[in-house]
């Protein structure tokens, strides 16, 4: 099956673009980014704040039962552009990782069709090849059983 | 318990994920990254055991300290660089995707 998600990440530059079309209307993926309610069933996370306008902010946490802490991230919004654009700033909190800049360009490619284009950029090299050698960084939220079978494809 | 100590049951918990990720690009004491989970010394070290056996960290010796540090070489094995990145991705917008189906025949 051919994968859906396209990732161009070129040796020695400090950025990715990540790339995928969906079978949803423009208008429904959009709306997968903006409602807390949504952003939580499909990021596994909790929404503490989401701001979806310029100058607002957002901040995601998951914890474990015992009600530890796991993952904490955070980001200011710089662009809001209903069913276009959103660029922001995105940091995890208590990791080595800087903040990274994320430009979310949103398209319709036919009544029921879209893409979403992904254009991150980091700190630096470095900082960029790490966080793509850790894929679970990003995924630390993932359901356990998820992450599980995503890996068992590379034993 | 004789569970299997490989890579993959070590990445499985969500802790020992976390703890992955803190010591990605700085090595630190077992102290230290106890002290950003507020959870029990022991279970850090449990943890931190699990993670040294099947290589994914290493220890080294400072002094009197022992910093635990990310092992690349065992994490390559995991990781085929760029692909686990983009499955991740991929899992991630499928699961958008479904959610949103779902959404858009209940309204």
């Amino acid at each position: 099956m051919e994968l859906k998600t396209k990732i161009h990440a070129q040796d020695g530059k400090q950025e990715i673009t990540i790339t995928r079309e969906f079978d949803l209307p423009l208008a429904l993926l959009f709306k997968a980014y903006i409602e807390p309610k949504l952003v939580e069933q499909w990021m596994g996370n909790t929404v503490i704040k989401l701001e979806n306008k310029p100058h607002g902010s957002y901040q995601f946490e998951k914890r474990d039962p015992q009600g530890n802490l796991l993952f904490s991230a955070n980001g200011t919004i710089h662009e809001f552009i209903p069913n276009q654009q959103i660029t922001r700033t995105f940091e995890m909190e208590n990791t080595p990782f800087p903040v990274q800049l994320e430009f979310l360009s949103f398209e319709a490619l036919g009544e029921n069709t879209s893409k979403l284009t992904m254009h991150v950029i980091y700190k630096s090299v470095a900082y960029r090849d790490q966080m793509l050698q850790l894929p679970f960084a990003q995924g630390i939220n993932m359901a356990h059983n998820l992450l599980q079978k995503v890996l068992n494809q590379f034993k | 318990m004789n569970l299997r100590r490989d890579v993959f049951q070590a990445i499985a918990d969500p802790t020992r994920r976390a703890i992955l990720i803190l010591v990605a690009s700085q090595s630190m004491t077992a102290g230290t990254i106890a002290a950003n989970f507020g959870t029990a010394r022991p279970t850090v070290s449990k943890h931190l055991q699990i993670l040294t056996e099947c290589e994914l960290l290493s220890k080294a010796q400072n002094g009197r300290e022992i910093y635990y540090q990310l092992n690349p070489q065992k994490m390559k094995e995991i990781a085929d660089f760029i692909e686990p990145f983009r499955q991740m991705w991929d899992d991630r917008f499928n699961k958008l995707e479904a959610i949103m189906k779902a959404y858009q025949s209940e309204s």
